[in-house]
């Protein structure tokens, strides 16, 4: 099983990152704790920002970035953390899901989370990444995590949980959606139907 | 195999002094880069249709028909004749009519078009471009097969007892090559009708052309037109050269940079190594475009775009005496090496008259 963690942070270190490994990590426990075995890979979309920029231009992924969006849409699950800049997802985190075919998401067990300076920001994950991925038609957990800079020196308090409660709460979610997830057949050419519709036209 | 050259006829600035030619001297350019085409010995010129500034060529077959009076051996194509939002019955018209002109020296490439707007302007939907581009050339053969056509479909008024006229030259219909980049409906219908395929590969990975033109292949074999090799394949490609190939690199980059399509994007470097554009010297051309056949296997027409981005005529012209003088010939010779003397040659229309009049069993694509 393959879990892709998409990291949009922009720092090194980031706290993004740092959100994304973790929450990868609950992934994987929730799944060990079913018995089932994963792989995880965290794509940087730092890395990645001048080949989605050149993308948007001309129309097709570089390598590398090929090989990204190749991880991701063959993943059993993905977490995608972004950064909250100007009251939503950053640019670069929007740019590189507007680069992946809007079907190719379909189905698939996404954790959504996010990280910034302020708790005041927390409902962007409801009012930006969740549409998003609804748009997509990806299956998002109940649980999106935001992790403001006080949340990594802080417990919770009476009316939320800590930090690591929520992560592990997310990760769970996901794990739970992966493991009962079928395992996917490769999907062949599918040209029978256009042969049809050709057919149909035929006259003589 | 056949070699030669296809412009979108864009009126584009020239970066390098900002001079941006008149619609006129750019299709009067266009004129003299086709004459040119046939004086270095080049086999095809084909134009585009668009119908949107900054681009000129709104009506092909005025111009190939002008450039007909005016050649002798050029093939005269388009890159791409829109199937989508022209009437087929118009299209069927005017091509007869530039084939006879031209003494049979046509074909044609049907696309869809990507210009959102211009399906309105035409009274189209583009939600409907494959449905439009497979019903139309559905006619469009019917039209040119049939002396006598009832038809009803969904996109244009019934035609009762209609005959298009005039009725193909020797009574055989323009050879149709299908224009796709991405969509494998079209790829399947070029195969279903065991037409020509053309992948106009210059913006995208070899990969992507490998996998598109597999499908035709293998599709054109499932339809019964004969074997994978048989099928009939066309490539673009892009080229910039000068003798030393740092020269062309220092004169076109300013080009490219500022280019319509992928300008501002990556650099020169990157998408020559991602793309079939080669800028240097005649001899990395040669290689580079020998390479495509390790990609889609021995083809048939190797079509180049050479005048666009604001490059100046003078300068396309020095290209085109390279391509035909020193480029194409060696093409010619290397292509024709190694390859089984049964993979078809390109669609010519004496060969086509031929094979229409053999006796049952004998074809030629």
């Amino acid at each position: 099983m393959k879990l892709v963690a998409v990291s949009a942070g922009l720092s090194t270190p980031s706290s993004t990152r740092l959100l994304a490994d973790r929450l990868a990590e609950s992934v994987r426990d929730g799944l060990a704790d079913r018995g089932a075995v994963v792989s995880t890979e965290v794509v940087e979309l730092r890395a990645l920002a001048g080949d989605i920029a050149n993308h948007l231009v001309t129309g097709f992924p570089a390598p590398r970035l090929a090989a990204a969006i190749g991880a991701v849409t063959g993943a059993d699950g993905l977490v995608v953390v972004t950064p909250v800049f100007t009251a939503s997802y950053s640019g670069l985190f929007k740019s590189f899901f507007d680069v992946i075919d809007p079907d190719a998401l379909a189905g698939k067990p996404v954790l959504a989370a996010a990280t910034g300076g302020t708790a005041r920001h927390s409902l962007v994950l409801e009012h930006a990444l969740r549409p998003l991925f609804a748009y997509l038609r990806a299956t998002v957990v109940p649980t999106a995590v935001y992790a403001a800079s006080a949340d990594w020196g802080s417990g919770g308090d009476e009316y939320a949980d800590g930090l690591p409660a929520r992560i592990r709460r997310a990760g769970g979610e996901l794990a739970a959606l992966m493991a009962d997830r079928p395992a996917r057949a490769e999907p062949a050419d599918d040209v029978t139907a256009l042969e049809q519709q050709l057919a149909d036209l035929r006259f003589d | 195999m056949q070699f030669g050259i296809f412009t979108v006829g864009d009126v584009t600035p020239d970066p390098t002094d900002g001079r941006v030619p008149a619609e006129h001297e750019r299709i009067k350019a266009m004129v003299a880069i086709a004459l040119k085409a046939e004086e270095v010995g080049l086999d095809v010129f084909a134009t585009g249709e668009h119908h949107n500034p900054p681009f000129v060529p709104s009506s092909p077959t005025t111009l190939l028909g002008h450039i007909a009076a005016r050649t002798e051996r050029l093939v005269l194509s388009t890159a791409t004749t829109l199937i989508t939002t022209n009437d087929p019955v118009k299209v069927a018209e005017d091509y007869a009519m530039l084939q006879h002109l031209a003494d049979g020296r046509v074909d044609l490439m049907l696309g869809r078009g990507n210009t959102g707007p211009v399906y309105p302007w035409f009274g189209q939907d583009i939600r409907q471009g494959i449905d439009l581009a497979r019903e139309n050339y559905a006619l469009l053969r019917r039209l040119w097969r049939e002396d006598v056509v009832d038809w009803e479909g969904r996109f244009r008024t019934p035609l009762q007892a209609f005959t298009s006229t005039p009725r193909p030259l020797d009574g055989v219909a323009p050879f149709v090559w299908h224009g796709s980049i991405r969509s494998p409906e079209i790829a399947e219908q070029a195969a279903f009708y065991g037409d020509g395929f053309f992948h106009n590969n210059i913006f995208w990975p070899a990969d992507h052309t490998r996998r598109m033109v597999q499908l035709y292949r293998r599709r054109y074999a499932h339809h019964g037109h004969g074997r994978p090799e048989d099928a009939v394949v066309g490539l673009g490609g892009q080229v910039f050269m000068r003798r030393n190939s740092q020269d062309a690199v220092r004169e076109f980059r300013p080009y490219f940079d500022n280019a319509p399509v992928y300008g501002h994007g990556p650099s020169l470097e990157d998408f020559t190594e991602q793309t079939p554009l080669t800028v240097g010297s005649p001899q990395q051309v040669i290689e580079r475009t020998l390479s495509f056949r390790e990609t889609v296997g021995d083809y048939q027409r190797q079509l180049f775009l050479m005048d666009h981005a604001g490059l100046p005529l003078k300068t396309v012209l020095e290209q085109l005496d390279l391509l035909g003088g020193e480029v194409v010939p060696v093409l010619r010779k290397e292509f024709a090496l190694g390859r089984p003397a049964t993979v078809p040659d390109a669609p010519t229309h004496a060969a086509r008259v031929a094979a229409a009049a053999a006796p049952e069993g004998v074809s030629a694509p």
